[in-house]
């Protein structure tokens, strides 16, 4: 597949939160205005970003070559784990007006199944080196274009009249519903 | 036995806390699968409750995320090799979604809300009943999507390496079925809709009637 293709699959009929359901509780949880769904869509981009291509490295040059494939599960947490605390310190030391903005949502980001998953699936599919960049860069774009279209629908939701038994999450779902019809079955 | 019900009931993780909904919806195209998927997690969430109740006073408060992220990715390694070695064919059908328990928050939330704060007992009660509760919303799930979506239920066959014969229950379903959305990701995300509405909307109820 070139990598114009998978950047785009990634992005749209692939999509990470509406065809494989990682990072559905900030999808929930958290994007309820236009501004945070962005500010949490950034620094999953960042995170995904980097965290695959450091466990990419890791998998193939240290697990694969000292055969222990089965450490992958805790290598790639630990490895998300410390890169997260790590991002959290570089940002408020240098970039204290970025930490701002985004500093709430790296603690979060750890435990958001988009990140580990996106790593799994990265070894899963056995991408080449510039495959797991394009697949990692797409899914997370994918995963800030969902929650960002989602809050604007949210804001709209808040404000009209639904069945009290589906309000909030019943009714997030089949937002959700819809919008992975559009994205996988239209596009 | 209240804290059995309790995790089954009025405390299920998927119909009423919402938690863990990545593999309630990604593993629930097949009963079977969602059924093993149940298990794996209970048999995790049973061993890691039970060594953070013992070791619950040993561990600071701030370094508590990451030993319970440790002790739990250890008992999902065990798992994942144990897969390896008996079932290899589960390795495909539930994919990434058995590493991803490691970051489940039905297991997270449990090992802070309970594990760490209450006896190795009420630890493993609490487990056995999240899990079984975890377990039936999985297979509720499942059998509509499956039913509605293909008109069969699997109850054997990814395993049938390991049982010697498969089972696949086919319904007279009269052309009615299937709607091949329900096995696909929007029928996901209804099924799932609908279950938690229709449970808001029970105890909604029952909240009403005792005042």
């Amino acid at each position: 597949m070139s990598l114009i293709s998978l950047f785009f699959t990634s992005i749209l009929s692939q999509n990470i939160i509406l065809t494989r359901f990682l990072g559905i509780c900030p999808f929930i949880g958290t994007s309820n205005k236009e501004k945070n769904a962005i500010h949490m869509g950034l620094s999953v981009i960042l995170v995904v970003t980097l965290s695959s291509i450091i466990t990419y490295l890791i998998y193939y040059y240290v697990l694969v070559a000292t055969d222990t494939i089965y450490l992958r599960t805790i290598m790639f947490i630990l490895v998300i784990a410390s890169m997260v605390q790590l991002m959290d310190i570089v940002l408020k030391k240098y970039f204290i007006t970025i930490h701002n903005t985004m500093g709430l949502y790296l603690p979060l980001i750890t435990t958001n199944c988009a990140v580990l998953g996106t790593t799994l699936l990265v070894i899963n599919n056995s991408y080449t080196f510039m495959e797991t960049i394009t697949f990692s860069l797409g899914s997370s774009i994918g995963f800030t274009l969902v929650i960002y279209i989602f809050s604007t629908i949210r804001e709209k939701l808040d404000t009209s009249d639904i069945s009290p038994s589906f309000k909030g999450i019943p009714i997030a779902l089949l937002t959700a519903a819809i919008m992975s019809l559009v994205f996988v079955r239209y596009i | 036995m209240k804290t059995i019900f309790n995790g089954i009931i009025n405390e299920n993780p998927i119909f009423v806390l919402t938690l863990g909904l990545c593999p309630a919806l990604a593993i629930t195209n097949k009963f079977e699968n969602a059924l093993l998927m149940g298990i794996c997690l209970m048999v995790i969430l049973l061993f890691s409750n039970f060594l953070i109740a013992i070791i619950k006073k040993l561990v600071p408060d701030n370094v508590k995320i990451p030993v319970y992220v440790l002790i739990i990715g250890t008992f999902v390694t065990i798992v994942e090799i144990l897969i390896d070695i008996y079932v290899p064919v589960l390795q495909t059908s539930l994919g990434i979604y058995l590493p991803l328990i490691v970051v489940n928050c039905v297991v997270m939330g449990r090992a802070m809300s309970v594990a760490s704060k209450k006896g190795v007992g009420t630890s493993i009660l609490d487990a056995i009943g999240i899990g079984i509760g975890y377990t039936l919303a999985l297979i509720l799930i499942a059998l509509v999507r499956e039913i509605l979506g293909a008109g069969t239920i699997t109850i054997m066959d990814g395993i049938s390496s390991l049982t010697g014969y498969k089972l696949i229950l086919e319904l007279p379903t009269n052309n009615l079925f299937p709607i091949n959305i329900f096995t696909g990701p929007a029928g996901a995300f209804i099924t799932l809709a609908f279950f938690v509405a229709l449970l808001t909307k029970i105890k909604g109820g029952n909240t009403h009637e005792s005042h």
